[in-house]
């Protein structure tokens, strides 16, 4: 489904402030993989979603999904593909707008004549069904404008709105870090069976190890721009969360440095 | 103030309120302040001038609008596909046009509409002495309803999701440059229009008629909503228009009314900044004084408990 090779990026080349962030990473997902991504602070993770969603271009290398070459595609055009969570749950929604109207821009995806109606009476059937599965008690306020939700709701219907037409890879970048335990667990949960119902290709970073392990069904570790683990199958199901910090640890010679990963359970 | 100050002030509103639907669609949907505004409106009315003359003053209108696109086009692709500062490719845009409007009215500072037929004379024709007032209610109608109605299209929900979070517009597949273009096209039409309208009304155009232009209509957008929002709790679309339009015409009334108790002519600009520095100003005025009196109310309050 998606196939990155020899992808390399360097931020501010050729100055003092130079920076390789991204390694000559090659990667190759199957549709409908779910992999999560762990990383020190700095290691890439995020350098990685950006240049396979197009925010800006690499130095080298090339980025195929589902056979197209989007190496140089432009970025609103990708997002046709690929849907794209951020741990800022502002980021994902329109504030002012209502939330059948964020929905619906989304939706254009799939059907984007431009001057039929807004919100179409089809449409709002399919969001409140949609919203309900969320079961946040959303579909009854679908009039309510965006901005007076929580974070948690909002990351909710974002994560909804990414998903309403089915893109061919998900990214999800700490999408739950800026919620309360309790809101992300049932964040992470709602991912869980929109993933699982539509056989969504997603890739998540977490700073939490130990949901890295159970959700999914692959993780991958990065460390200064390159991907230094790569587990699936039998050796990820029987991985513990001391084993993959010493991995870490014997992988990059150094002791995984995010305070907010160790900090996590 | 007399009842026919009053009705003139209300027709004038009405021709202004295009203008004011105009900035409502860059200042508040978009969040652009659009200087270009001052250039466009200028633009309008020496275009629908000269079409007026010679040829048919409803052409005339026609022109001005198509024209107002291609201003709010240039401005629009200066910001997005050249990375001009906003308030810059305003800026720039206006004072080109600057040129462009004396060049348009063939090097002249001024053309006069004395004797041409324009459309007041047209409908005085038909309907007698009330013929400004029924255009300005028609056009103003048209123009409400035409703009609510695409605010609720695809294209229309894409236009005012750019002007709240462009990043979300960006990674739902819609082009934001696109969005902006149309929305600063369709601004500047507005606005255009306006102008042609009110240099029919007054039977002229002149260089200088745009001045200040941006800050008539955003302080009138202003107006509407601090009085709309007394009767309505959370604005919607269709508040803001019914704002734009109560704005317009609160602001022509304000006007006169300063005529009236003799304020000369060269003091209007001073009166106008006063108004719109205050109606600008008004919601952070009132929430200043919001926090004083819960200051001074819970100090009060925190004696007892001391």
């Amino acid at each position: 489904m998606l196939r990155i090779t020899n992808l390399k990026k360097t931020f501010n080349a050729g100055t003092v402030n130079q920076k390789v962030a991204m390694d000559d990473i090659n990667l190759h997902l199957e549709k409908g993989d779910f992999v999560t991504v762990i990383g020190s602070n700095g290691a890439g993770k995020s350098t990685l979603f950006n240049l396979i969603g197009g925010y800006f271009l690499s130095d080298e290398g090339q980025i195929l999904l589902d056979g197209q070459d989007i190496t140089f595609m432009k970025e609103h055009k990708r997002a046709k593909y690929i849907g794209r969570l951020f741990q800022d749950p502002l980021k994902g929604t329109a504030p002012s707008m209502t939330i059948e109207e964020n929905l619906a821009l989304c939706y254009m995806r799939s059907n984007s004549k431009a001057f039929s109606l807004g919100v179409s009476k089809k449409e709002k059937e399919l969001f409140r069904e949609r919203l309900a599965q969320l079961d946040l008690g959303l579909e009854d306020r679908m009039k309510t404008k965006m901005g007076l939700l929580s974070g948690g709701q909002r990351q909710a219907v974002t994560l909804l709105m990414s998903t309403l037409v089915a893109p061919k890879l998900l990214l999800l970048d700490e999408h739950t870090a800026a919620l309360d335990p309790a809101t992300a667990d049932k964040v992470l949960k709602i991912t869980k069976e929109i993933v699982e119902e539509h056989h969504i290709t997603t890739m998540m970073i977490t700073h939490n190890i130990q949901s890295s392990l159970d959700l999914g069904n692959r993780t991958i570790m990065m460390d200064a721009g390159k991907i230094i683990l790569d587990i699936k199958e039998e050796t990820r199901a029987q991985m513990t969360v001391p084993d993959l910090l010493e991995l870490f640890k014997k992988e990059s010679h150094k002791v995984l440095d995010n305070d907010r990963m160790l900090l996590a359970k | 103030m007399n009842f026919s100050m009053i009705l003139s002030a209300t027709e004038l509103g009405l021709l202004y309120t295009l203008l004011t639907l105009g900035l409502f669609i860059s200042y508040r949907i978009l969040d652009i302040p659009d200087l270009t505004v001052d250039g466009s409106f200028t633009l309008g009315a020496a275009t629908g001038t000269m079409v007026t003359i010679s040829g048919h003053p409803i052409l005339g209108l026609i022109a001005a609008a198509c024209v107002g696109v291609l201003a709010g086009s240039v401005t629009a692709t200066l910001q997005t596909k050249l990375k001009v500062n906003p308030i810059l490719s305003g800026i720039l845009t206006m004072t080109a046009l600057y040129s462009i409007n004396i060049m348009i009215m063939n090097d002249k500072a001024n053309v006069s509409l004395l004797g041409e037929t324009t459309i007041f004379t047209m409908a005085k024709e038909i309907m007698g002495t009330r013929a400004a007032l029924v255009i300005g209610v028609v056009s103003v109608l048209v123009a409400c309803v035409l703009l609510g109605l695409f605010l609720h299209t695809k294209l229309g929900l894409s236009i005012r999701a750019t002007g709240d979070n462009e990043d979300m517009v960006r990674s739902s597949s819609i082009n934001v440059d696109a969005m902006k273009i149309i929305g600063l096209a369709l601004a500047n039409a507005l606005v255009a229009l306006s102008g042609a309208m009110v240099a029919q009304k007054q039977s002229f155009s002149d260089a200088s008629m745009g001045t200040g232009m941006v800050v008539i209509g955003i302080a009138s957008l202003i107006i509407g909503e601090v009085l709309v929002d007394i009767v309505v709790k959370q604005r919607g679309i269709k508040a803001n228009i019914v704002a734009a339009v109560i704005g317009s015409i609160i602001y022509r009334l304000i006007i006169s009314a300063a005529l009236v108790v003799d304020i000369s002519a060269t003091s209007m600009k001073l009166v106008s900044a006063i108004i719109v520095a205050i109606a600008i100003s008004y919601p952070v005025i009132k929430s200043i004084i919001g926090q004083k009196m819960n200051q001074y109310r819970r100090q009060k309050g925190g004696n007892i408990h001391a």
